[in-house]
């Protein structure tokens, strides 16, 4: 699914931020990725959802060479995987529901296949009435649900969200992680970075990946050759 | 292609309606200069080609002979041996009542008939007017009957007096084309600017879009349907203002009675020039659009 070997990434001429990075992703599982404040999970991430390129090492997902894949085919890369951003990244000029609603018009799903979804997915995260409302209106919470149903929206085949809990409380932390485990058990991997200790005691047969000082500790060796899951 | 067509829904993901403040104006401005140089390079190129026309196949023949008598023989002779020949379409004599009466504008008599102008031995002049393109050869002809017909005589092309102003004219007419063609540049610079502009001004919104799958190219479709319809209200602008000048002018230029008139013209391919140009503009300011965009959206991954 995602595989990582001896990746590093340094941004300019400064030294890597990070080094030797080599994982595997097994399809339908999911992880956990934790690390201090500038550990370096959010570069992590922005490798695995195309917004950046390793300096050096492997990356394959879905089985292909990202490294070397021509500019035009990462579109097509990007609209299986799911990104919830650490700051939200919603555009401020459209509603909660174009907003969610985004990633299916760009793949191109007509105005009548996209109202459905795009409701129930409003009033799943508790923002039905507020559908027409602009992200600056919305409180930070609020925000933060309508990035994580945008990420989701698609059905992707990997989900990858950055500190998806930070502005919620504990309870809306626990639905939304509710709604991530549905999504996994539906066959999406999830990759989820958080700081946050309870939410990963939360689900069973979540693996932990953990980084520290640009590096990944695999103490139990399960990154690498990831047990079989029955 | 040049107006892409983008759905509805897909327009609200660029922000503001009005994508470039001054950008349509600029334009307007540009497209009124570019189509007032294009009219007055095709009105002095049609002028050039005129006066070239009228000038290039006519010769005068001008006969010195001292004995008056055989003067007027060998002018007679002439005329009869060159209206014959195929390659002459005229062949006129210059009348010596003519003559008199163009220079009695210099002496000062009106009448025509002063002594002084009497006792000039006038040059008895035949007025030759070619056939078609082959010049060089039709000279070398008209060479031979004069050396036969009329010993002595000087063949002078009228090209030689009035080459010069058409010359002059029609280097004119390049200066004018040479200002469409920098004004064109001008304004390819403008979109190309205002496509910029315009990128660095949505550029989170288009990394979004990137991240979320959308391609380069329903990315330039959304900038290129903007920026398009921008510069489009500019060129319709300065359209109708270049065409209300123009017309002004004809109208104006209908009252001078004088055969420059007719020559400065545009004529129906002029004006169809002039209709092509913002059709042109039009087409040009979206693909250097296009082709701005693509090539900056390339540098984002
Ligand atoms: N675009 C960038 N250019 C230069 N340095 C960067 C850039 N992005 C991140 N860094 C640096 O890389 C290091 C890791 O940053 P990163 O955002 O990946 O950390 P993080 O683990 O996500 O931290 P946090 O938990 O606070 O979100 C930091 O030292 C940061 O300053
Ligand atoms: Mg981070």
């Amino acid at each position: 699914m995602v595989e990582f070997s001896g990746v590093g990434l340094r941004y300019g001429p400064d030294a890597e931020i990070l080094s030797d990075i080599s994982f595997n992703l097994q399809p339908g599982s999911f992880y956990f990725l934790t690390g201090a404040s500038g550990a370096g999970k959010t570069s992590l991430l922005k490798m695995l959802y195309l917004a950046q390129r390793p300096s050096r090492g492997i990356v394959r997902l879905f089985g292909e060479d990202l490294v070397s894949m021509p500019r035009h085919r990462l579109p097509g890369f990007r609209r299986r995987i799911g990104v919830v951003f650490q700051d939200f990244r919603l555009l401020p000029h459209l509603s909660a529901r174009d907003n969610i609603a985004l990633p299916l018009r760009i793949a191109g799903v007509g105005e009548e296949d996209l109202s459905g979804p795009v409701g129930e997915m409003l009033s799943w995260i508790g923002l039905g009435e507020r559908a027409d409302a602009r992200p600056a209106t919305l409180s930070g919470g609020e925000q933060q649900r309508v990035a994580i149903a945008r990420a989701v929206i698609a059905r992707p085949q990997l989900l990858v969200a950055d500190e998806p809990t930070g502005n919620v409380d504990p309870d809306m932390a626990m639905r939304l992680l509710g709604l991530f485990e549905a999504l996994n058990r539906l066959g999406t991997t999830v990759v989820v970075a958080t700081h946050d200790i309870h939410l990963i005691s939360r689900i069973e047969n979540a693996q932990m990946m953990r980084l520290e000082k640009g590096r990944l500790s695999d103490p139990t060796g399960a990154l690498r050759y990831p047990p079989n899951r029955t | 292609m040049i107006i892409p067509r983008v759905p509805a829904q897909h327009r609200r993901l660029l922000p503001d309606r009005r994508l470039s403040g001054p950008t349509p104006w600029v334009i307007a401005i540009l497209m009124l200069l570019t189509l007032l140089a294009a009219a007055a390079g095709v009105g002095l190129a049609r002028s050039a080609n005129a006066i070239g026309s009228a000038i290039a196949g006519r010769v005068t023949v001008q006969i010195v002979t001292a004995n008056p008598v055989v003067r007027a023989e060998q002018a007679a002779a002439l005329r009869r041996a060159a209206a014959a020949q195929p390659f002459v379409r005229t062949a006129r004599a210059v009348e010596q009542a003519e003559l008199r009466a163009t220079l009695g504008q210099w002496f000062g008599t009106t009448e025509g008939d002063d002594p002084v102008l009497r006792s000039l031995p006038l040059p008895a002049l035949v007025d030759i007017d070619f056939v078609g393109e082959n010049r060089a050869g039709h000279m070398a002809q008209l060479r031979a009957l004069v050396a036969r017909e009329a010993p002595g005589a000087r063949i002078i092309p009228h090209a030689e007096w009035l080459g010069p102003v058409a010359r002059l004219i029609r280097s004119l007419a390049w200066v004018a084309g040479g200002l469409v063609l920098l004004m064109t540049l001008a304004s390819a610079a403008v979109v190309i600017m205002t496509a910029r502009a315009a990128l660095g001004t949505h550029y989170a919104t288009i990394e979004m879009l990137h991240l979320i799958g959308a391609t380069d190219q329903q990315i330039t479709r959304l900038f290129q349907r903007r920026i398009a319809i921008d510069t489009a209200y500019g060129i319709a602008l300065g359209t109708v203002v270049a065409a209300a000048i123009l017309l002004l002018i004809g109208w104006q230029w209908s009252g001078v009675t004088s055969g420059l008139a007719e020559t400065a013209s545009l004529g129906p391919a002029g004006w169809a020039l002039l209709l092509a140009l913002p059709l042109l503009a039009i087409a040009l300011a979206a693909l250097t659009a296009r082709q701005t965009l693509l090539a900056a959206l390339k540098k984002i991954l």
